[in-house]
């Protein structure tokens, strides 16, 4: 090999590592720009129309003056209990079907689940939002309306549904993978113990995946929280506390999705929904971080360090 | 006259169609160490494995003749669960469960419904007492078992096998991933136990079945070519590929 090929050679490689670098860079400047400008934003509804903290989070009077004078009230607490209920509900539906999923289709029926049951999972995670929730408006809300016997079919109930299914397929691949990272050496240790099929995946299986099936919920759950889309169709968009599963109202990402446009810049109700929207990505950067922690601790566990 | 612990008559297992264990009859006595030894490949770790039922694990597996235990035909008259709580097994790489040392050895008497704390404590210290890494072991119950190392593993491995009080204990080249120093704990250990279980050890190491073992039985492509006492065999073979093999001209 000759200098000149191989100066060419080293050449590229610094390059691409150099155009690696800058969109590395580049992402994480995005990611801080993004970051600055909601708290530059955010910070209006606090500094410059002086409500607090406590305001906002825990007050359920929300009438924000669309004009820069203010005055007005900006406490978020429907939208925020809006949000926590329909996800929480969405979590409490989805994940015991997506664990049963993924169990079956790692340790029930490997060769079903992966040649069948896994791509047709994928294909429900591609679907976009708005396809469920025009389903959820046109199959679920008349049927919640009619099998509970309500005025209106729009509920928590409906949102909270549509936001399981959403979620459901996120969940069982990441608990599937989970399982299968799970060695096969324990399996055959608990069989050795006289095991059952069940005893081995109750007591060894579930428990070795458990970090990885822990951060495949919160993936389903970050995907729930962001969601306003399929949730404004079938949610009944009501400004009010919720009182029960059938009640209407309205979560963080659907007031601020129907608000945005109509609201007048540097306005009081403008500034609200931004700090809404500070709100969302800072609950988001608690969902990665909780994600980081656990596949660490999977990790440490799989390798037998300190877990 | 020591009293067999199994009895095989006429025993084959295929794998689809690789027929890998070949009309193999012996009887296998209580409370002595048995060892299979041969060239790797040859059906060692196959015919140890019908012995607990672990090949009902794998698929396209045929098995036809008989294994009785304690005269009882393990494939007819007993379900592989329950023969699993008395034939218990160690394996030739370490596998503790990602789990507390102590959840280790608490695994086998837990299923079988054992709840009481006070119970647990005793099997799990006499367990390890019997494994003899009771005192290594016993400030960091509550560690993972994977910052062992390869020996306490497999030592604890042995103890979680033993918490379950099987009859017979069958290992697999338990020793081929361990220091000369961990191996001739587990072959002290072994020599041990067998006054109170069955031990039948798969070892490709020669010098380990002549150490340590009552019996040996030699295998060579699926056959048991002979079988008897261990010094007979170290010492006299029958047959030329026995002693082909011991004397180091193969394999
Ligand atoms: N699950 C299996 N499927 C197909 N063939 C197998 C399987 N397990 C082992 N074999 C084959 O059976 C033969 C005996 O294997 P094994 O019992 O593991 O030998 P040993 O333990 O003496 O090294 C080998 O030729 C091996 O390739
Ligand atoms: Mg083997």
């Amino acid at each position: 090999m000759n200098t000149t090929t191989q100066k060419g050679m080293f050449g590229k490689e610094y390059a691409w590592r150099g155009i690696a670098v800058l969109c590395g860079l580049f992402v994480i400047a995005l990611t801080l720009v993004i970051g600055a400008f909601l708290i530059y934003k955010g910070s209006d509804t606090f500094l410059k129309f002086g409500h607090t903290l406590w305001e906002f989070l825990g007050s359920a009077k929300w009438h924000p003056v669309d004009s820069a004078e203010g005055g007005g009230a900006a406490g978020a607490l429907i939208f925020i209990t809006g949000s926590l209920v329909t996800c929480g509900l969405a979590l409490l539906i989805a994940t015991p079907f997506a664990l049963g999923s993924a169990i079956f289709m790692t340790e029930i029926s490997a060769r079903f689940g992966e040649k069948f049951y896994r791509p047709v999972v994928e294909i429900f995670a591609g679907i976009p939002s708005v396809v469920y929730g025009w389903v959820g408006l046109t199959v679920l809300v008349p049927f919640i309306r009619n099998v509970f016997d309500r005025q209106v079919g729009h509920s928590i109930l409906a949102a909270g549904i549509v936001l399981a299914v959403m979620i459901f397929p996120t969940i069982t691949s990441v608990s599937a993978d989970a399982i299968l990272a799970v060695p096969d050496a324990c399996r055959k240790a608990a069989y050795g113990l006289g095991s059952t099929r069940w005893q081995t995946i109750r007591h060894i299986v579930i428990p070795a995946a458990a970090p990885g099936i822990i951060s495949g919920i919160i993936l389903g759950l970050a995907r729930a929280f962001g969601e306003a889309l399929a949730v404004s169709m079938v949610i009944g968009q009501t400004t009010a506390l919720p009182k029960s599963i059938f009640s209407t109202t309205k979560t963080l990402t659907t007031e601020i999705a129907s608000q945005m446009g109509n609201a007048m810049e540097g306005g009081e109700l403008k500034s609200a929904l931004w700090s809404m929207a500070l709100l969302l990505f800072l609950v988001s950067l608690l969902f990665i971080t909780l994600i980081h922690y656990f596949t660490n601790k999977g990790k440490a566990k799989a390798e037998g360090g300190k877990a | 006259m020591l009293k067999t612990k199994f009895e095989i008559e006429h025993l084959n297992l295929h794998y689809g169609s690789f027929h890998a264990l070949k009309n193999i009859s012996m009887k296998i006595p209580a409370n002595e160490i048995t060892a299979f030894i041969g060239p790797s490949g040859c059906g060692k770790s196959t015919f140890l494995k019908t012995l607990n039922r672990m090949n009902d694990l794998e698929e396209n597996v045929t098995i036809d003749g008989t294994v009785r235990m304690d005269e009882k035909d393990i494939y007819s008259e007993m379900d592989a669960i329950t023969l699993r709580h008395d034939v218990g097994m160690v394996f030739q790489q370490p596998n503790p469960f990602p789990k507390s040392v102590y959840d280790n050895v608490a695994y086998g008497p837990r299923i079988f419904g054992i709840r009481k704390k006070s119970q647990l404590d005793e099997i799990v210290e006499r367990s390890l007492r019997q494994a003899a890494i009771w005192n290594e072991l016993k400030d960091r119950l509550k560690k993972s078992a994977l910052g062992l190392s390869g020996g306490q593993q497999q030592r604890l491995c042995i103890a979680r096998t033993l918490a379950i009080q099987p009859k017979v204990i069958l290992m697999d080249e338990p020793t081929s991933a361990l220091d000369p120093i961990s191996t001739s704990k587990i072959e002290d250990l072994a020599m041990e136990l067998k006054k109170d279980y069955t031990i039948i050890i798969v070892t490709h190491n020669m010098q380990q079945a002549a150490r340590i073992s009552d019996k040996t039985a030699f295998f060579l492509l699926g056959e048991a070519i002979e079988y008897g006492k261990t010094e007979d065999i170290f010492a006299r073979p029958q047959d030329k590929r026995t002693e082909n093999y011991i004397t180091g001209r193969f394999g």
